[in-house]
């Protein structure tokens, strides 16, 4: 089996979809985060995800426990919190929610808008246990 | 002890272990790397005056041949590199070198886009001082390459007419990204029928976005001004912000 390369998001090495590319970018965040608390394990993960990140949620916990595997988070649960897409109208200044192929304000229609939310991909909260340094 | 790998978890003290949990606040970017090596590569070009060009598109919808095209439409007046995406196949690269460009090609193997560290790669095999403008030119594909910042300064996004002009409303996190958006084989309009242009701007502006479309035909050439005076001025900008960049070095 071709060995994964956590610690960068490279795909040279790895047939994937990108997905499994972020699954790894994921893990190499999550994994820096247990060495830094002496971790044993990782029980939980919570990723923020919006609709224009790029990223779906479905597939991206698809291919979650295939990068996991073998990993001090191979038996972590993903947690994947999908986040609103909304929008600041530079016309009127209101802000409002809005769809991931339609960003216009829904106060006056108007297109110039920019965006508050809804293209994250956020490592939000690791729950580690174990550590006997910290006890 | 070790306090690393949990060797030092025994029967004994376990449920000292387990009780002991811990919540981490982290809030990083997930692409952090690859954001990383792409802020890296346009550090790059930036210092050598080099304008970066994402193309992107589905497979087929002309990037190629509208590489071919600006290179005969420059000729000596710009020099040119084109970074090449694909699965497979040296084609592309072969069609550019044809014409006195350099190429790089990259093949992705079955990976659906180029990543920044990709692109870092191939850039080791180009001598910045001697170009004006690199194109790369994505894996064709209207849904991975936008997530990847590879050091591009701007993304030009192909969409060919046969495509249909919904496109920008299918897959908007590809057409958010695109600072000009090309309709290309605009030559087929007519044959097609049921494309209409002013529609697939209208798509483009309601995911909020300001920029350009041009019409453009590789095959007969029309719109290739339109194109070209774009890639000039944003050459120019990229020099002025360049020679700003080096003044506030040496001020430094």
């Amino acid at each position: 089996m071709t060995p994964l390369s956590p610690g960068n998001c490279s795909t040279r090495y790895l047939p994937k979809m990108h997905e499994l590319a972020v699954s790894q970018a994921l893990l190499a965040e999550v994994a820096a985060v247990a060495r830094s608390r002496n971790a044993i394990a990782v029980t939980d993960i919570h990723v923020g995800i919006g609709p224009l990140s790029g990223v779906e949620a479905k597939l991206l916990a698809d291919a979650f426990p295939i990068a996991a595997a073998g990993t001090i988070a191979d038996t972590a649960d993903l947690h994947l919190r999908r986040t609103a897409v909304r929008v600041s109208c530079k016309g009127c200044g209101e802000e409002t929610d809005a769809t991931a192929s339609r960003l216009v304000c829904a106060a006056c229609g108007d297109w110039r808008t920019s965006l508050l939310g809804g293209d994250e991909l956020i490592l939000e909260r690791v729950e580690l246990t174990g550590g006997l340094a910290s006890v | 002890m070790c306090n690393t790998c949990g060797c030092n978890v025994t029967p004994g003290n376990q449920h000292i272990v387990a009780e002991h949990k811990e919540s981490v606040e982290v809030l990083t970017n997930l692409l952090q790397a690859n954001d990383h090596e792409a802020a890296h590569n346009r550090a790059h070009f930036d210092r050598h005056g080099v304008l970066a060009i994402n193309l992107m598109s589905s497979p087929g919808a002309g990037k190629t041949a509208l590489l071919e095209r600006t290179i005969e439409w420059f000729g000596d007046r710009l020099r040119f590199a084109v970074i090449e995406g694909d699965l497979e196949t040296e084609n592309d690269a072969e069609r550019i070198r044809e014409k006195g460009v350099p190429a790089i090609q990259i093949s992705t193997g079955t990976a659906c886009h180029l990543d920044a560290h990709m692109v870092h790669a191939a850039l080791h095999e180009l001598d910045l001082d001697t170009l004006d403008v690199v194109f790369i030119e994505n894996v064709g594909n209207l849904v991975c390459p936008a997530s990847f910042d590879l050091g591009q300064h701007l993304n030009v996004t192909l969409l060919s007419t046969p495509e249909g002009d919904d496109k920008p409303a299918k897959y908007p996190v590809m057409f958010r990204a695109a600072d000009l958006m090309l309709v290309s084989k605009s030559d087929l309009l007519d044959v097609l029928g049921d494309f209409d242009p002013d529609k697939a701007e209208r798509h483009l502006r309601e995911l909020a976005s300001d920029a350009p479309v041009f019409e453009l035909s590789a095959r007969t050439n029309a719109g290739l001004r339109d194109w070209a005076e774009w890639l000039t001025r944003n050459l120019e900008l990229q020099r002025e912000d360049s020679i700003d960049e080096s003044a506030r070095e040496r001020l430094a």
